[in-house]
């Protein structure tokens, strides 16, 4: 299956409550990032923790997040940044005015 | 001056919630024929046999030779299956090149997620909730508290090992170690130095 994001793609974490096995944390929800590179498929880890791991996988990127936009208070290089791993189902595109 | 022969180990702990926890489970699987103990003593055999030295082996050749370096920044997951290295659980790996403009620092925020196979299993203060929190926050304190400073025109680059990949970080190579073997490198590359938060050993 096609990803459905490129590298340097400018998206958006979704920003909402999901109970269960969810390796979205929740310092990055509703935060921008840049799609730093594209990742195989996996199984979806929030499905396969109550034993559904057949026909789940979903793609996963690693995304980008510049400190200072995660952090208001960020001591440090502005171009300091936090890169980790969202599942597809987690991202949306971010608009290309937002900062 | 206390027994100096005395047994180190002076009163027997009641054992905590999570001990308690695992030791039912591993019983319950024993015992329902799901798993053997067999098993069990051989996966922590398995643990035990994994240690720095897997990736100290994999950094200093890549100190040496270019067209490997290459290759295991590319991917290193197949770097690390044709190295004959035990990949037991079938690991996904991303390594990560400290250079003079960046500084990489791995961090697992939701659990202990490691490099097992290459770097055995993670120290206790990378699973303290005070690591997996200020890393993540404030990289360059903590930094500092490893005795690693980080000039501010350094980028930090910190990786939230969230997910299914799992990180190593290969260090800068030192100065002064022209015409070293890799074995000699090798022992310049800590486990710290390939988590991020410190540099390699110099001669």
């Amino acid at each position: 299956m096609t990803p459905a994001f490129v590298p340097g793609q400018r998206v958006r974490i979704a920003d909402r409550d999901a109970p269960g096995h969810v390796r979205t944390p929740v310092y990055v929800r509703g935060r921008i990032g840049v799609i730093e590179r594209v990742l195989p498929r996996f199984l979806d880890p929030e499905r396969e923790a109550y034993g559904v791991n057949a026909g789940t996988e979903v793609r996963l990127y690693r995304v980008r997040i510049p400190q200072v936009a995660l952090w208001p208070d960020y001591r440090g290089s502005a171009d300091d940044v936090l890169e980790l791993e969202i599942y597809e189902h987690w991202l949306e595109q971010a608009e290309e005015d937002a900062r | 001056m206390s027994d100096a022969h005395a047994p180190i180990e002076t009163a027997v702990e009641e054992p905590d919630y999570f001990e308690v926890l695992v030791e039912s489970l591993r019983e319950l699987l024993v015992g329902k024929g799901l798993i053997g103990s067999g098993e069990v003593r051989a996966m922590v055999e398995t643990l035990d046999a994994h240690d720095p030295t897997i990736g100290a082996a994999l950094v200093a050749r890549a100190w040496v030779d270019g067209d490997f370096r290459a290759r295991l920044l590319d991917d290193a997951t197949a770097v690390v299956e044709q190295s004959g290295i035990d990949n037991y659980d079938h690991t996904r790996f991303v390594v990560l090149e400290q250079t003079p403009d960046t500084h990489n620092l791995v961090v697992c925020t939701l659990c202990s997620c490691y490099p097992r196979a290459l770097l055995g299993l993670p120290p206790d203060w990378y699973k303290s909730r005070p690591y997996r929190s200020r890393a993540v926050r404030e990289p360059r304190a903590v930094l500092a508290e490893f005795g690693t400073g980080v000039p501010d025109d350094v980028r930090i680059r910190v990786h939230d090992s969230n997910a299914n990949m799992r990180y190593l970080v290969m260090p800068m190579r030192p100065v002064g170690t022209d015409g070293w073997t890799q074995e000699q490198l090798a022992a310049l590359v800590t486990r710290d130095s390939m988590i991020g938060v410190s540099l390699a050993r110099t001669p």
